[in-house]
């Protein structure tokens, strides 16, 4: 088991519901293939620093979790098949990186409560 | 007759002080560069956000290697510019 994390960018053009439907469709998929989810963050729209299919603002997406290496192929089939995921990144965390996740979690899971 | 041969300066002359540069990784044991703080990030960009030299920034060898790492993942997911003009 190995810790990932993977952020990915949905349309702008989507509305409340359908993002929050392509996001539990994700995690869905993850926790169907095995893997545990540790944390998810929605940052929200926010703006590109660059135009990714002529769309200037994005809705990030961040999901941490614990899986077998193999579930990384079935989930990058999965951003790769909908449209509506318009950029991803999926990386391992190392044992550093984990560190400094969970210090994270921390931090945003208080700025939430305030 | 005693001349002054002295030359005075209004301003004292600044004589170079090379301040050291250090890695501020090593310096503050940061031990993981997050891809995901572009304001951190951009110390170590350039006004056309290129990454700056180790020869500028001072960063050691092991940590510049994950800086660099870091801005590229940075810039995959939009949140840093590949190319831009005047960033900051």
């Amino acid at each position: 088991m190995n810790q990932y994390e993977t952020v990915f960018i949905l349309t702008p053009v989507l509305s409340d519901e359908q993002m929050k439907e392509a996001v539990a469709k994700f995690k869905k998929l993850l926790t169907d293939n095995g893997a545990e989810i540790v944390n998810e963050e929605e940052w929200g729209l926010k703006k590109m620093a660059y135009a990714i299919e002529k769309k200037s603002t994005g809705f990030y997406c961040l999901l941490e979790f614990k899986a077998e290496p193999t579930v990384l192929k079935t989930l990058e089939t999965g951003y790769r098949r909908d449209e509506k995921v318009i950029r991803y990144i999926t990386v391992r965390l190392d044992k550093y990186a984990a560190q400094y996740a969970e210090k994270r979690r921390n931090k945003f899971g208080k700025k939430e409560e305030a | 007759m005693a001349q002054q041969s002295e030359i005075r300066y209004l301003t004292p002359p600044s004589v170079d002080v090379k301040k050291k540069k250090y890695c501020r990784f090593k310096k503050s044991g940061i031990k993981y560069i997050d891809y995901k703080d572009p304001e951190f990030l951009k110390k170590f960009l350039n006004e056309q956000g290129k990454i700056l030299p180790r020869r500028i920034t001072g960063t050691s060898l092991k940590y510049q290697r994950r800086v660099a790492q870091a801005v590229k993942r940075a810039r995959q997911i939009a949140l840093l510019p590949y190319v831009t003009d005047l960033m900051k």
